[in-house]
């Protein structure tokens, strides 16, 4: 049974990008405002989770082809480094520190390394929702 | 250096994430695991020298100084569980990829190992009972993983039940840890153990402890929560029966060690009176289910819950000898339960069988396992020159000098019974007619090594008793005064 879904189609198409949108502007968003590495990264999972609905399983994993299980590994690995680089500076193990730079476009910009943490917890994330719904959603005989 | 404390928790689950990303490729992730495993055991024991040497170590995470922050603490009973947890970790990294089929391998069955070592780890080494929980789940979720690895039938029934049951005694305790909160305002070990004794311990904490004890027991089997555990561990291989059963219980003992002495340690006469009477129906009731089974793998598995009961029976008699005892006890039952876990299992590999009614006369065809076999039990009896003794030794010598006559008996009776259920195995198994093996001899020298690694370990805990012993008792009088900890922790 194929229904004609142009409708679903046409619209998740535009609101995926909003969505993907939101969960950046939650992930950066978290340090001085409601938001950070969690919601961001379900956020995100969730927009994955609207294609996927709509285009169907095949479709998708020909488009984008990752296997979301090493996001896991690599958001774990990448909130470890984090805790490790103090070591190099012999400060104690998670050490965070933070500074101003001046980037283009953006001007005097502070940055934290707290982001790295979080960037694995957003991955992490990512990883851990879509290998559960993908399991699932898999149908092996 | 103090972040040489966060090694040991660090380079377990690195090593366990980045096997994720080569699971097919075996022979890596195997010797990976193996050197990660003896890194490991190499920095701990650097570790436990240090500590030795230069006193308790303390790693106040991020920078920021003690109540306020995540603290991490290595001293000597910390520090001693956590080598010896290390050593059953680098016999089962050697024991695992002859004794486990490729699919349970392949399905990451390293990285949820080295996770769990990760994990008790980190419970061991905390000093803040949130972060105790945290830890706390960490190991569980891999252990939740590995019970049920292989997805074979009985594997899942019995999975159900270690979920569900672990599920309430966690969610039982965030809400005790909330609870605490409320009446203390802090989740810092060395700040609660203060406060805690500020206020002379009055009802509602004795409540809070109570609900603690409960926790814990559910997690260390104790007697009326210990339904769960015989056949949930002993359904997966051999391997990870062996890790459950050296590690996932004392967890809970140590748990009820540090709060216990630490913390919840002003109304005496009635918490840790109550211990010692569940610490004998423990004694009584673990030891009669070892008698009553004819399976070889749940004989061992039974045999845990009384030695959880000699370490509580430590705890609830409460002077220096009998709190050096406890820790004697625990580090020497993590070693010898292992061993004979993986005993346990090479025996039904060659028989082919676990019921001990259908094996005999194996000591024709493998005189080495039974001999390692009859060590084994002898050792976990507490014969003289063994570890098992020295420290039933010291909990009676408490338990006399503090008039528990009773406990004392029944811990005898006890051991008595548990000799006679190991060496039912040994006599019914070893001697005898030969039987019919299932398949041709099989060469089971590879399991050899790691089996004799901790036999070995075992028997130097004994024999050199002289050497461990000092540290051990000093770790049982800086477990009777707090303030060691609390100035250690909070530097006054």
């Amino acid at each position: 049974m194929r229904s004609n879904d142009i409708i679903l189609k046409t619209t998740s198409a535009i609101i995926v990008f909003v969505i993907l949108a939101f969960s950046v502007n939650l992930f950066f968003a978290g340090h001085n405002a409601p938001g950070g590495g969690f919601i961001g990264g379900l956020m995100a999972a969730g927009a994955f989770i609207l294609l996927y609905i709509t285009f169907g399983l095949k479709t998708m994993q020909k488009v984008l082809r990752v296997n979301f299980r090493y996001f896991i590994a690599a958001g774990l690995l990448i909130a470890f480094a984090t805790g490790v680089g103090s070591f190099i500076f012999g400060q104690p193990f998670l050490s965070h520190t933070f500074g101003h730079f001046h980037l283009p476009l953006l001007g005097d910009t502070e940055l934290a390394t707290a982001v790295m943490f979080d960037l694995g917890v957003y991955l992490t994330v990512i990883g851990v929702t879509m290998t559960i719904i993908l399991t699932i959603a898999e149908d092996r005989g | 250096m103090t972040n040489l404390i966060i090694l040991p928790i660090l380079i377990p689950l690195i090593a366990g994430t980045m096997f994720v990303f080569f699971r097919k490729r075996l022979p890596l992730v195997r010797t990976g695991t193996q050197i990660a495993t003896i890194i490991n055991l190499a920095v701990t024991a650097y570790a436990t020298f240090h500590v030795i040497q230069h006193g308790t170590i303390v790693l106040e995470t991020g920078g920021w100084i003690a109540p306020y922050g995540i603290i991490l603490v290595g001293d000597g009973l910390s520090l001693s569980l956590l080598l010896t947890t290390n050593v059953v970790a680098v016999a089962a990294a050697f024991y695992a990829p002859f004794s486990l089929d490729k699919g349970r391998e392949e399905f990451y069955f390293y990285s949820f190992f080295l996770m769990l070592i990760g994990g008790v780890s980190g419970a061991f080494l905390t000093g803040d009972i949130f972060n105790l929980f945290v830890f706390f789940e960490v190991l569980l979720m891999a252990s939740y993983g590995l019970i049920v690895l292989g997805g074979t039938r009985q594997q899942l029934r019995e999975s159900i039940k270690y979920v569900l049951l672990n599920l309430f005694s966690s969610i039982l305790f965030v809400t005790t840890v909330a609870f605490l909160y409320s009446v203390t305002g802090t989740v810092n070990m060395a700040q609660l153990s203060q406060r805690v004794d500020q206020v002379n311990q009055s009802g509602i904490l004795t409540t809070i402890g109570i609900l603690f004890f409960i926790v814990f027991a559910t997690k260390g089997a104790l007697f009326p929560l210990y339904f769960w555990m015989p056949h949930s561990y002993t359904k997966p291989p051999a391997v990870i029966s062996a890790l459950f059963g050296a590690l996932l219980t004392k967890v809970g003992v140590y748990s009820i060690i540090r709060i216990f002495t630490l913390i919840f340690n002003g109304n005496i006469d009635y918490t840790h009176t109550f211990f010692i009477v569940l610490a004998g129906f423990t004694l009584i009731f673990g030891v009669a289910g070892a008698l009553s089974t004819n399976n070889i793998k749940l004989i061992i598995a039974y045999n845990i819950i009384p030695a959880v009961g000699f370490m509580i029976m430590g705890v609830g008699i409460f002077s220096d000898v009998s709190l050096s005892g406890s820790v004697y006890y625990l580090v020497h039952d993590m070693v010898i339960k292992a061993a004979l876990f993986l005993l346990v299992g090479a025996i039904a590999i060659v028989a082919g069988t676990s019921d001990i009614r259908k094996i005999s006369g194996l000591i024709k065809d493998y005189p080495l396992l039974g001999w390692m076999f009859f060590i084994a039990a002898i050792v976990l009896a507490g014969l003289p020159p063994f570890s098992g003794f020295i420290g039933k030794l010291q909990l009676l010598q408490g338990a006399f000098a503090n008039g528990h006559y009773v406990i004392a008996i029944i811990a005898l009776m006890t051991s008595l019974l548990i000799l006679i259920s190991v060496m039912r195995i040994f006599i019914l198994g070893f001697w005898g007619e030969g039987m019919e093996l299932p398949q041709e001899k099989r060469s089971i020298r590879p399991l050899y090594f790691p089996i004799s690694f901790l036999l070995i370990f075992s028997i130097v805990l004994g024999v050199g008793a002289e050497w461990f012993l000092p540290h051990i008792q000093q770790i049982g009088v800086d477990l009777t005064e707090p303030s060691v900890y609390i100035d250690a922790v909070l530097k006054e």
